[in-house]
């Protein structure tokens, strides 16, 4: 069984040196699978009007296909130009616990993700994706800076 | 006629704040208006409101309480066998982690509730303990419990039923599965019935979804800063109102969405803190609403009194039974439609059982009503309609001052929270009434806009003018509703109670389990 790699990207720049210190690391090791997921933050217990309610399904299918075209399927095309195995996905929810989970359900053995580009008061408050990503995992994960 | 509706509530609020301003104004144009209106819609609402013979029971309270006990029978007592389920359904226990992204259970609680805990849970309860004593509470209690089964049955079926367009958007209500029900079964007439729905629902989000807010907001915040024209409020609501539903700026629906939550736990959070405080009298408050249930302790009518109070304010609480709840809920992302409806039975237990039961306490422990030490039986006002209070109190005013009385800056974020629910209530209505509005008329830009234009003109109407009578019909629209749904549903129950069977078989057998998240 090949060695299977988790990429969370965030469509910043970090994002873009993730990707580069990715591809450097499964050139290293060969046989590799890499799996580039977009986490869309969301949650099942935020509070919407009726009228959103009614759209949500509408807007994301649209979210995840700008995710998709903008960042996802760019990374895919970027990994496999050089020569490895990649598949993308679009995921909603906690960036840090659906990234976890992904790795588990793939049986990834590490998460490689860019620092974290949040600001302001709820990184402060909450802490940053990353951050509480690097506390929860349940695999070894890789900052790239 | 003795007839005591929502309108009370409004009346009584009117009478502080505009009492004199509207004495002056008796011949103005606005009276004129208001007497031709009354004269006009007189029958609709005399007929809608009107007691059982020889009773001052009116029937559309029985309509909604007859209703509900049967569906509560009917689905043998559904909201206590499936209530943790409906408890794990809202934590997302067997919500599939690949529809993140979609409207949740939790949400489309969360939607629905914000539309109904409001005025009815703060004024309106003020009312019937006000009228009916302590007593009130407790049936006020009975038909909070009754009416989490007709909650269940519009909702499943305002899932089953929606709409779904290309395009990804939803549509449901009453509307729906009153038309497509009817021509599953081959009954005759559904889209009449469908038809006639709307038309009320129209005109209940019009007068209790919009002119009452906005009427009751204004009568807040000028019992605070003193009295100015309502059509400034109207004005300004009006604008805010327009920014959201027409110009689509989110981030103030948003705001409140988040707000509104937190002032409703801010109130319970503070009713608690009250009841803490009183520990000892919870014993006897209980003992009062225990007492006052079957024999009123004195009020007007006695325990029938009382009765009719509390199942009244339920009812107008809640609005089981009304069909609104359906189209807030149908956005629900699920494979099984009667999931929602499960969810759904939770709303008259926190709206009802839980906010409402807290006014009432903390109005009973406060101890504003007034009790004849030498016989333990509350006294009666001077115009023996109402139990005499320590200032005169009623409506929200009543409440305002029993909180007041244990925490003294209290009234100032009461008043703030009326405001906010009366935002998003008008907020919610707007979309009931816009979704029956599209029924009749087609979806489509042009289509909507006229009827949100409509929707903000009636704001500065609503909160310009005491319109007692416009009051009086759009609360008879809203009960409308109620008669032209719960005859339908006592049709299609049947198809709810077969989903019922299928689910329950499936849930035992295992096939339903929950996700291991």
């Amino acid at each position: 069984m090949s060695t299977k790699l988790v990429i969370g990207l965030d469509g910043h720049s970090s994002g873009d040196r993730a990707l580069e210190f990715a591809k450097t690391l499964a050139g290293q090791i060969g046989a590799c699978e890499l799996l580039v997921v977009y986490v869309i933050e969301w949650s099942p217990y935020s509070f919407q009007t009726a009228e959103e309610n009614a759209q949500r399904h509408k807007r994301r299918e649209e979210e995840i296909s700008t995710a998709q075209d903008r960042v996802v399927t760019p990374a895919v095309k970027s990994l496999t130009d050089s020569g490895l195995t990649a598949t993308g996905r679009v995921r909603h929810g906690n960036v840090a616990d659906t990234l976890n989970d992904i790795a588990k359900e793939a049986g990834a053995t590490q998460i490689i993700v860019g620092r974290s580009t949040e600001s302001g008061l709820s990184k402060r408050i909450f802490g940053s994706s990353t951050a509480n990503l690097v506390m929860e995992a349940s695999v070894p994960v890789t900052v790239v800076n | 006629m003795k007839r005591f509706t929502q309108a009370a509530a409004s009346a009584a609020l009117l009478a502080v704040t505009a009492g004199p301003a509207l004495a002056q104004e008796a011949e103005s144009l606005d009276a004129r208006v208001n007497a031709a209106f009354a004269a006009a819609t007189g029958p609709f609402v005399n007929f809608i409101f009107a007691p059982l013979p020889g009773t001052a029971f009116p029937w559309i309270v029985l309509w909604l309480v007859v209703a509900a006990s049967i569906f509560t029978i009917y689905f043998g007592f559904v909201q206590f066998r499936f209530f943790s389920h409906a408890i794990s359904l809202v934590k997302g226990d067997y919500s599939d982690p690949n529809d993140a992204g979609e409207v949740s259970h939790f949400q489309a609680l969360a939607t629905a509730l914000s539309g109904t805990v409001g005025l009815g849970n703060i004024a309106g309860v003020a009312v019937a303990v006000g009228i009916g004593g302590p007593g009130a509470t407790f049936w006020m209690i009975l038909a909070g419990l009754l009416g989490m089964a007709s909650k269940f049955t519009e909702c499943t079926l305002g899932v089953k039923y929606r709409n779904e367009y290309p395009d990804g958007t939803v549509s449901g209500g009453p509307m729906y599965y009153i038309s497509k029900g009817f021509t599953e079964l081959g009954l005759p007439g559904g889209k009449i019935l469908a038809v006639l729905f709307s038309v009320f629902c129209i005109l209940g989000a019009l007068g209790g979804g919009n002119m009452f807010q906005a009427n009751q907001a204004h009568a807040q915040i000028s019992g605070i800063v003193g009295d100015y024209p309502g059509w400034i409020t109207g004005v300004i609501f009006a604008a805010v109102v327009f920014v959201v539903i027409v110009g689509g700026v989110k981030s103030i629906a948003a705001v409140t969405e988040k707000v509104v939550p937190f002032m409703g736990i801010l109130y319970v959070g503070a009713a608690l803190v009250i009841l803490i405080v009183n520990y000892d009298k919870i014993g006897w408050a209980f003992g009062q609403i225990f007492a006052g249930a079957f024999t009123g302790l004195g009020v007007a009518g006695g325990f029938v009194g009382a009765l009719i109070q509390g199942f009244k304010r339920a009812a107008f609480s809640n609005e089981a039974g009304v069909g609104s709840a359906a189209i807030a809920h149908s956005a629900v992302k699920t494979k099984e439609p009667i999931t929602e409806g499960f969810v759904s039975l939770l709303e008259p237990l926190i709206d009802t059982v839980v906010i409402c039961t807290m006014t009432a306490l903390v109005i009973v422990i406060s101890q504003q009503l007034i009790v004849d030490p030498a016989t333990g039986n509350y006294m009666l006002n001077e115009a023996g309609s109402a139990i005499a209070t320590v200032d005169g109190n009623s409506g929200v005013a009543l409440t305002s001052a029993a909180f007041g009385s244990a925490i003294s800056w209290f009234p100032y974020v009461l008043a703030i929270a009326v405001v906010l629910f009366a935002f998003s209530t008008m907020i919610s209505w707007s979309y009931y009434g816009l979704k029956a509005w599209t029924y009749l008329f087609g979806e489509g830009k042009t289509s909507e806009l006229v009827f949100k234009l409509i929707f903000c003109v009636f704001i500065v109407i609503g909160a310009a003018a005491s319109l007692g009578p416009v009051i009086d019909f759009s609360d008879a629209a809203i009960f409308a509703m109620a008669v032209v749904n719960i005859f339908c549903l006592y049709f299609l129950m049947r198809l709810v109670k077969s989903e019922l069977a299928s689910y329950a078989a499936r849930l035992n057998s295992g096939e339903i389990k929950k996700f291991t998240h």
